[in-house]
């Protein structure tokens, strides 16, 4: 198998792995699904239409290749809650959330990548501890407290929007442009989103730095030197590139964290995403929704990891070959 | 930490409500109360118990099994270590954060219950970081001599092994508290925590569900998270210090931020 195909075959067994772990938590769950309907006026007739209709009464490994099949078919299951299909109950959601993943990821990466390339430059002075303190501080901040502070000392400063995702009053006197709700859904965006960043950069910065002075310890930048470059010049056309590679993949890995990160961040802008999804079908026991939103939220991971193996094949020449390499 | 053993330095009994929400600090409450009434630092010391609790069992369920999984696999090789290592590959491209929410919304929402899913999630990179160790360990002379005068397997790992390993398992570990700490107040902030103990997630959940910004209520918002911060950072530096000083990487900059210039001989007065 040519090392792409590993890859990719590798990302299959890892959603797989979490179909069935997702299967078997749902049903090692105490009791079943039904009595987790909390359906105490329920006949034993009912009970059992119910078992029926959600495909309970069949034996285990049965029940395993039908969960499997409705997968493989898109189907996600039926709300609780709501009745509709999972499918539907989540897209909405997820629309709504990737804007405001992608914008932190970018806000993290940006402050990780300036912050990583400053200290490594002026490393062992005091800007390079102020910055190294100041990441490692915000990678020790859970990220919902962020939320919060950000609430209390910047909203209001900024006078931002720090509730939902759009305006109650956009359109309701004539209809609104396109391009107004553009704008306000992103300034809708901007509190949570750079919430996300800070919340997330410090691994990035952390990182970068260890990449920045390993790379800079390396002989052709001692060659570059001794050329007479400027500093300048050495970083931006020697160092960073080769340093920008572990980024790669530690954007990959850091996504579940920051997947992890966006679902607090939801519940404390009341922002109509993912998270903010998953917070009110944990609130509503909607069990098939969670697994639901927890099957996506994989998917999404490992779709990043796999991707970011790719892009590492193509971007460095010296890893063409090998197994598969994760952490 | 000392906090830890000290719910006798809490001012006031823990439940004990005081009438007015959201009062601001004074002599009798340091901290001020919270929005149903409670003294905030009594609040803040009893989650300190608690948070601290589901950190250290949590970190030690997770570096048991990753500490078992790492062993085995590195001491064994072979087919034992590809298909463990493939177990753990997947578990750690799993995002640990929603499995755990999965797994806590499922079993209910006990303290117990909480510090063993925390662990059964977290022993993935554990079990990686002693593989490698152990793997190196087993290449040394003093092992391969001890192997060669008919040592048993489980002689060799815990007598000459383990001893070496340790110290790395105790760093990472220090690391997995912060860890597990952290994902307490997000699963306790998403509201799956235990009902009946206070952590310093559930403070800060309950600052954002009463209204402590709206009430411009600081002494509340602040203390619960500052005090995760402290105890997060100082257990990251902790198991970063020592992990560094157990494998020391020595590598020298090119680029320092003090250098040597070459001054031109003319015009070096006009410039500073």
């Amino acid at each position: 198998m040519t090392p792409a195909l590993s890859r990719i075959w590798f990302a299959l067994v890892t959603v797989f792995v979490a179909a069935t772990i997702n299967f078997f938590l749902f049903r090692v769950m105490p009791g079943n699904a039904v009595s987790a309907l909390r359906c105490r006026a329920c006949t034993p007739q009912l009970r059992e239409a119910l078992l029926n209709r959600y495909g309970l009464d069949a034996p285990l490994p049965e029940q395993f290749v039908r969960y499997l099949g409705q997968l493989a078919r898109g189907d996600l299951g039926i709300s609780i809650a709501s009745g509709r299909p999972v499918w539907q109950e989540i897209t909405g959601p997820l629309l709504n959330t990737l804007p405001m993943l992608i914008a932190g990821t970018l806000i993290a990466l940006v402050l990780g990548v300036i912050s990583g390339v400053v200290s490594s430059w002026r490393r062992g002075t005091a800007l390079d501890a102020a910055s190294q303190w100041t990441s490692l501080a915000c990678y020790a901040m859970p990220t919902q407290w962020i939320g919060l502070l950000v609430l209390f000392y910047v909203a209001a400063a900024v006078g931002l929007p720090a509730a939902g995702i759009q305006s109650a009053t956009l359109g309701v006197l004539g209809d609104a442009s396109m391009w107004d709700v553009l704008a306000d859904r992103t300034a809708h965006l901007i509190l949570p989103a750079l919430t996300l960043g800070i919340g997330s950069y410090g691994q990035y910065a952390i990182i970068m730095r260890s990449a920045m002075l390993d790379t800079l310890g390396e002989d052709y930048i001692l060659t570059a030197r001794a050329k007479g470059l400027r500093d300048r010049d050495i970083l931006r056309y020697h160092a960073f590139g080769n340093a920008m590679l572990p980024m790669v993949t530690m954007v990959a890995l850091s996504a579940g964290s920051i997947v992890a990160g966006a679902i607090v961040v939801e519940d404390v802008f009341s922002y109509p995403g993912i998270g903010f999804a998953a917070v009110d079908a944990i609130g509503k026991r909607d069990y098939p929704v969670l697994q639901g939103i927890f099957l996506l939220l994989t998917v999404a991971v490992v779709v990043a990891n796999l991707i970011a193996d790719l892009i590492y094949v193509r971007i460095d020449p010296r890893i063409r070959s090998g197994r598969v390499a994760v952490g | 930490m000392v906090a830890l053993l000290a719910p006798v330095i809490a001012p006031t009994p823990v439940n004990t409500g005081f009438s007015n929400g959201f009062a601001a600090p004074t002599a009798a409450h340091p901290l001020g109360l919270d929005g149903g009434g409670f003294d905030v630092l009594t609040r803040l010391v009893h989650g300190a118990q608690t948070s601290l609790l589901v950190g250290t069992i949590a970190a030690l369920v997770g570096m048991l099994i990753g500490g078992t999984v790492g062993f085995v696999a590195g001491y064994f090789g072979g087919r034992t270590d590809g298909v463990l290592m493939r177990i753990t590959d997947y578990f750690l491209v799993i995002p640990d954060i929603p499995l755990m929410i999965v797994a806590a919304a499922v079993f209910g929402q006990s303290l117990t219950n909480i510090m063993i899913v925390i662990g059964l999630v977290y022993w993935a990179s554990t079990a990686r970081l002693i593989r490698a160790q152990v793997m190196s360990v087993r290449q040394r002379t003093f092992v391969t001599r001890v192997e060669a005068m008919g040592a048993s397997p489980l002689f060799v790992l815990t007598r000459h092994v383990v001893p070496q390993v340790t110290p790395l398992l105790v760093a990472n570990t220090v690391l997995m508290v912060a860890n597990a700490i952290f994902a307490e107040t997000y699963i306790s902030f998403l509201g799956l925590g235990d009902p009946s103990v206070v952590s310093w997630g559930r403070m800060i959940q309950d600052a954002l569900d009463q209204g402590a910004v709206v009430a411009g209520a600081w002494w509340v918002v602040l203390p619960p998270g500052l005090a995760v911060t402290l105890v997060v950072l100082a257990a990251t530096i902790a198991g970063q210090g020592m992990e560094d000083t157990l494998n020391p990487r020595l590598k020298v900059g090119h680029l320092a931020a003090r250098r040597f210039r070459v001054r031109p001989l003319h015009g070096a007065l006009d410039r500073p």
